[in-house]
């Protein structure tokens, strides 16, 4: 049996805007998601901001309804078993946020270790234990408004693991960090792992749910465009070539032109301080060089380089 | 056993959050010097009946009444604007019994409020401090302030679902006030305002309190302090349920 199960998972956001001539808007986060994540299991769900990745988890974790379709946790269903689930899941936001500033490390992690029920004699070895996992033991008597971006995250993960849950959502939980503090971060995830936890892991960093996953979902809109191990995801894009253009000052409309042209896979751009550079991913056997240098007529074009696909190439061509 | 634990450590943890509120604590240092002033002005300009200490107490359950509105309504923009309200949500134990120990934390700051503003009516004004039963005056304070405390948490489980509900809660401090009788007898207002008053715990704590200060019997005030906190527990228990699920449903529980 699945830990985690989506079926036909649907979430629609209902909003206004206006003051006077108040106009409904309707956004769809999630559209129709089947998912399964099996025990031990650590599973990514990798997309861009806003494809619907966090609303997942929040429905997951029981704080949102799903307007439509069905989600279970260890075979209970999020909505009916709410108590049911909650006792049993963790999980983790990234961002500052989500804890009680102006206590101490130690007194965030004694309030929601009695909230889930931690009992006394085992709350004192417990949170020692998580302290040292996250790297804050001897920092736990501050307050955490002096706690920097990476503390904050790390005692956000010892909260999550308060109660031992056996299955844990980490939302985006390098978000923010720097390079050194998402990387033991990431080492305590892998831990976690190897001890054992079921994991559903939510990133935009395609090389983070690279390094973790033990498979992947890339949403896109809402919508699951790809799913399977990381080594799966990179053999889509294993043929063909990407093609990387200096160009500068090309308008939205002219890539999309360029993505409409035959043999042109998908086409990224990414903002190298004055210069664009187009990352154009061909098909298997394409030369469409000079096709998409005829199209940027008029713009003004650098340097042209070639180079093989990489797993970046295949998430940008799978949300594009 | 737990949901004790949950209970003292929770109420605990609010007090200090809120004693290490700068704003809070400056408005708890001046609040009482003002109610304590209105008292003692109303009672020199109306020439009412009943001794200073009478008018007194109603100002102290001004404060408390002002200290925990305040403090139910803030507690949830608060935990929401933290991001802590879903975790608070999102936790095994019923959200109403999470709550309870921070709104009855809030109405128990309202204490100081009513011991401040005797202080400062005896500093001041001259305001004497007899009770003629201290001990019931103590039992009727503390069963006020549970009394008020889950009125807050009656609040707090709207706020939930509402996320600009604690506007409303502005509006009604004077309100409870008046209708409650603590300044002026509720009998000198529309006849309309006196089944209402029934109904909060503030109108039959004062009359506890004055009863337990001037040799009177409060005890069957107290038992419906205690009736009426009974009710309110059993409204927030069914409002806090379906208000989270509303929320849930409307996604209000964080900012965005």
């Amino acid at each position: 049996m699945a830990v985690v199960e989506a079926i036909e998972l649907r979430r629609l956001y209902r909003t206004a805007t206006g003051t006077l001539r108040r106009r409904k808007l309707e956004v769809e986060a999630v559209r129709g998601i089947d998912f399964a994540v099996e025990r031990g299991e650590l599973f990514g769900l990798l997309g861009p901001n806003g494809a619907g990745k966090t609303t997942t988890i929040k429905i997951l974790v029981t704080l949102l309804l799903p307007t439509s379709g069905t989600a279970r946790v260890l075979g209970f269903d999020v909505v009916r078993d709410t108590r049911e689930v909650r006792r049993r899941v963790g999980f983790v936001f990234g961002g500052e946020r989500g804890l009680y500033d102006r206590l101490s490390g130690l007194d965030n992690l004694r309030y929601f270790a009695e909230l889930y029920g931690v009992p006394p004699r085992e709350q004192r070895r417990r949170i020692a234990e998580l302290l040292e996992l996250v790297g804050l033991a001897g920092r736990e008597r501050e307050r955490v408004e002096g706690y920097s971006r990476g503390m904050r995250q790390r005692l956000h993960v010892a909260r999550g693991l308060l109660h031992d849950p056996e299955v844990l959502f980490l939302d985006e939980p390098t978000l923010g960090l720097d390079p050194v503090g998402a990387r033991e971060l990431r080492r305590t995830i892998a831990g976690l792992t190897a001890a054992g936890k079921t994991i559903l892991l939510t990133t935009h960093y395609m090389f983070e749910a690279d390094a973790l996953c033990d498979r992947i979902a890339v949403l896109s809109h809402g919508e699951i465009v790809a799913e399977g191990t990381p080594s799966e995801l990179k053999a889509r894009v294993a043929e063909g070539r990407v093609v990387e253009i200096e160009v500068f000052g090309v308008a939205e409309e002219r890539l999309d032109a360029l993505r409409r042209l035959e043999g042109v896979k998908s086409v990224a751009v990414e903002e190298r301080e004055q210069a664009q550079v187009l990352l154009v991913q061909a098909e298997m056997g394409v030369e469409v060089t000079p096709l998409v240098l005829a199209h940027l007529d008029g713009a003004s074009v650098g340097r042209v380089s070639y180079r093989e696909p990489t797993l970046e190439d295949a998430y940008v061509a799978l949300v594009s | 056993m737990n949901a004790l634990r949950v209970f003292w450590l929770s109420w605990v943890l609010n007090l200090r959050l809120l004693s290490q509120s700068l704003f809070f604590v400056l408005i708890s240092v001046f609040q009482p010097v003002i109610f304590a002033s209105i008292a003692f002005y109303m009672w020199r300009a109306g020439g009412r009946e009943g001794t200073l200490l009478y008018v007194s107490i109603g100002a102290g359950l001004m404060g408390m009444w002002s200290a925990t509105l305040f403090g139910s309504g803030g507690l949830i923009v608060w935990q929401r604007w933290q991001r802590t309200l879903e975790l608070l949500v999102a936790a095994p134990p019923r959200f109403v019994v999470t709550m309870l120990p921070f709104t009855v934390a809030t109405a128990s700051l309202g204490l100081y409020s009513m011991v401040a503003t005797l202080a400062w009516g005896r500093l001041l004004f001259d305001v004497p401090l007899h009770f003629e039963h201290p001990l019931m005056f103590a039992v009727a304070v503390a069963v006020t302030v549970l009394g008020l405390g889950v009125l807050g948490l009656v609040f707090a489980s709207t706020f939930v679902f509402y996320r600009h509900a604690n506007a409303f809660s502005n509006v009604l401090e004077y309100p409870v006030w008046l209708a409650s009788g603590v300044l002026v007898p509720v009998s000198l207002l529309p006849a309309f305002v006196e089944p209402l008053s029934w109904v909060l715990a503030p109108t039959w704590g004062v009359r506890a309190m004055r009863d337990a200060a001037f040799g009177g019997d409060p005890l069957p005030e107290l038992a419906a302090c205690v009736a009426l906190t009974l009710v309110y527990f059993g409204l927030a228990w069914v409002g806090a349920a379906n208000f989270e699920r509303l929320a849930r449903k409307h996604a209000t529980l964080s900012l965005t």
